[in-house]
């Protein structure tokens, strides 16, 4: 156990899956970074150095920087895991998906269920996503509940460090297409890690706080104002349990539903678009349900259904932010209180 | 270099086995799609076959390729067998790929055939991966991307010539020309030509008569032994007739009457038979038995595909993930 950041608890998963196993070989845009350039053949390790010290250690042949040709690099990974491989593939942002979607939900996604079973597509495709970096609207988005609206791809949204190390595990671990979603604004924050490798399994939600009033679901970086919150709200005698489900696709409906059930009130974090969302997707499956534990009608905190805007100002208005959470929070407690003392 | 006349008679008449069988397939789906038989969409292969056949006699297990939405005769042509394919097209349950993928996704991965695809180009990126499983793993193997004159004109397709260039990858691009992207000309949709774009990206490219076995076979023979050498892609554009429509059920009125019968006479199976016949390497009797029995094994293989059990509700979630 030591501390590591989001970005070495990434890159520790990387390098000890590729020790453990040689058919793993990762590839992006600048993943190594300098080659065919004079100078350094591990330039840049990826755009935030994620993938730093990967080519030094296992060489060109598994660590390999690829042209700027989204479709084609993406789609190579894919044919490389029908065939035997088991790549990692960087997209840089997420917003980059538009480019290359084909590949990933018309081929890599339909692989099994088209060839009647016969195939496996040990896929993973690790990019950054989310609002706070100043990046503007090509940059910033999630997309999450696009690829998880998608039959054949797992989506995977770790919230920490220690998540994130285990979930790439499971990830390249994995036969399916699984979509890896690192947070952009998390890649420094640090917490111990174990040294060892370790796999979480998808589709077991963490419970990171339990309480009796509420139950906020939230995904990602999302999770973390959750806790602030729910620790700032049990100052004031309001507690909450809240729930990481660490991955969209598969999803643990019964965690969600059994707190729900105990708590009977629900709040709903997600930094996507409202529309079609996570946050309404888990709002829906609650309402049909665990409808009779309610005690108060759901609530949403979500980005608005906005593109991410460049001005500071703007930005900060614009992501789920702790104050937020707090507030629907106590809406939902006031609620049935409310309703009570009428 | 492989000139296909120095090929024994046994490959010679496996060459003939397998055009032929791609033909009355094709032709024995065009029946019963036109008699409602079969669902969907279809898209034939006839009139092609010296270009599936005279690539992938070059093939073997190692090897993969990447098909179109016009692949019987790529399945045929790598090997795949004609039952469990007939069984697919007519979404059986005991089908290639059990019924959910049908013609325009068939694929035997023990075969190395990795898929028909329903999106035009798509095939090009996954043939990089392919090959590039193969010069990691150092199998030896060659990876196959056919495509059409439509798909020519698609990004994916394009990145990929370049992709294969800069990671030197053993592939090899056979750009399918049939004059038609569904119904819209290549003379008029591609700029430049084939050849030349290859050229462009580095990439050695020829253009050879696909109604001539012999010349596809050459050709292919020496672009997948670059690749096997490892001196990286190749491409060959290669001229064909589609005898029927784009899909079964197009009335072909941009193309005029005359044209579709000159591409007829231009038969590339019938030009194997005279070529074989006048060097006295195959008989014309040998021959004839052969279109019997393939006849025959086209009529019990559709006749099996007719009687076969369909998929039940239970089918429709599995093979979705491996677990989840």
């Amino acid at each position: 156990m030591s501390k590591k950041s989001y970005r070495q608890a990434i890159n520790e998963a990387l390098r000890q899956e590729m020790e453990r196993d040689e058919r793993v070989i990762i590839m992006g845009e600048d993943i190594a970074g300098g080659t065919g350039a004079a100078g350094d053949q591990d330039a840049w390790g990826g755009p935030m150095g994620v993938t730093k010290g990967l080519r030094p250690q296992f060489g060109g042949d598994r660590v390999l920087d690829t042209h700027l040709a989204e479709i084609s690099f993406v789609g190579a990974a894919a044919g490389a895991a029908l065939t035997g491989l088991r790549p990692v593939v960087e997209l840089m942002f997420v917003d980059f998906m538009g480019v290359c979607f084909d590949q990933i939900f018309n081929q890599a996604a339909k692989f099994r269920y088209m060839f009647g079973g016969k195939a496996v597509t040990p896929l993973v495709i690790r990019t950054m996503y989310g609002a706070g970096f100043r990046a503007a609207s090509q940059h910033s988005q999630c997309l999450y509940p696009v690829f998880t609206h998608i039959p054949g791809l797992k989506v995977a949204l770790p919230s920490n460090a220690y998540e994130a190390k285990g979930l790439l595990t499971q990830a390249i671990r994995d036969d399916d297409p699984v979509i890896f979603f690192e947070h952009k604004a998390m890649y420094d924050e640090e917490m111990e890690v174990p040294d060892e490798p370790y796999a979480i399994p998808f589709g077991e939600a963490n419970v990171t706080r339990e309480g009796d009033d509420v139950t906020i679901v939230a995904f990602g970086r999302m999770v973390n104002f959750a806790n602030q919150a729910a620790d700032s709200l049990a100052k004031h005698g309001i507690t909450c349990t809240v729930v990481d489900p660490r991955t969209t696709s598969p999803l643990d409906t019964e965690t969600i539903l059994e707190t729900v059930e105990e708590t009977g009130r629900l709040v709903v974090v997600d930094e996507a678009h409202p529309r079609c969302g996570m946050a309404g997707d888990i709002a829906g499956l609650v309402a049909e349900r665990a409808f009779d534990s309610l005690k108060a009608p759901i609530k949403l905190v979500t980005a608005p259904h906005a593109p991410v805007p460049f001005s500071p100002v703007l930005e900060d208005i614009y992501i789920p932010g702790v104050a937020r959470i707090e507030e629907a929070v106590r809406a939902v407690v006031e609620h049935d209180r409310k309703v009570a003392a009428e | 270099m492989a000139s296909g006349l120095q090929l024994s008679r046994e490959e010679l008449g496996a060459v003939y086995r397998r055009m032929r069988t791609i033909r009355e397939f094709e032709d024995a789906v065009h029946a019963e799609f036109s008699a409602g038989a079969i669902p969907g969409f279809v898209h034939l292969y006839a009139g092609e076959e010296a270009s599936g056949v005279g690539v992938c006699m070059h093939l073997d297990e190692r090897d993969a390729i990447a098909s179109t939405h016009r692949g019987h005769g790529h399945c045929i042509a790598k090997g795949v067998e004609v039952g469990p394919m007939m069984h697919e097209i007519f979404g059986r349950k005991d089908g290639l790929c059990g019924g959910k993928g049908g013609s325009m996704h068939i694929a035997d991965l023990s075969k190395g055939m990795l898929g028909a695809n329903g999106i035009v180009g798509a095939g090009a990126p996954l043939v990089c991966g392919a090959a590039l499983t193969a010069k990691t793993l150092k199998t030896g193997g060659v990876a196959v991307c056919f495509y059409g004159d439509g798909a020519s004109n698609q990004g994916a397709v394009l990145e990929s010539y370049n992709l294969a260039k800069i990671w030197d990858l053993p592939v090899v691009f056979v750009a399918e020309d049939n004059g038609y992207a569904e119904s819209t000309a290549s003379s008029w949709s591609v700029g430049g030509s084939q050849t030349g774009r290859g050229t462009g990206f580095g990439i050695p490219s020829r253009e050879v008569d696909g109604a001539d076995f012999f010349g596809v076979y050459e050709a292919a023979g020496e672009a997948i032994e670059r690749a096997r050498r490892g001196e990286g892609p190749s491409l060959l554009h290669v001229r064909l007739n589609r005898f029927y429509g784009h899909f079964e059920g197009d009335a072909g009125t941009y193309r005029l009457p005359e044209e579709v019968e000159a591409a007829r006479k231009n038969d590339p199976i019938e030009l194997f038979r005279q070529r074989v016949i006048e060097a006295s390497l195959l008989s014309a009797e040998e021959l004839d038995a052969a279109d019997r029995e393939i006849s025959a094994e086209i009529r019990d293989c559709l006749a099996a595909a007719k009687a076969a059990p369909m998929p039940t509700e239970a089918d429709l979630m599995t093979d979705i993930y491996v677990t989840y």
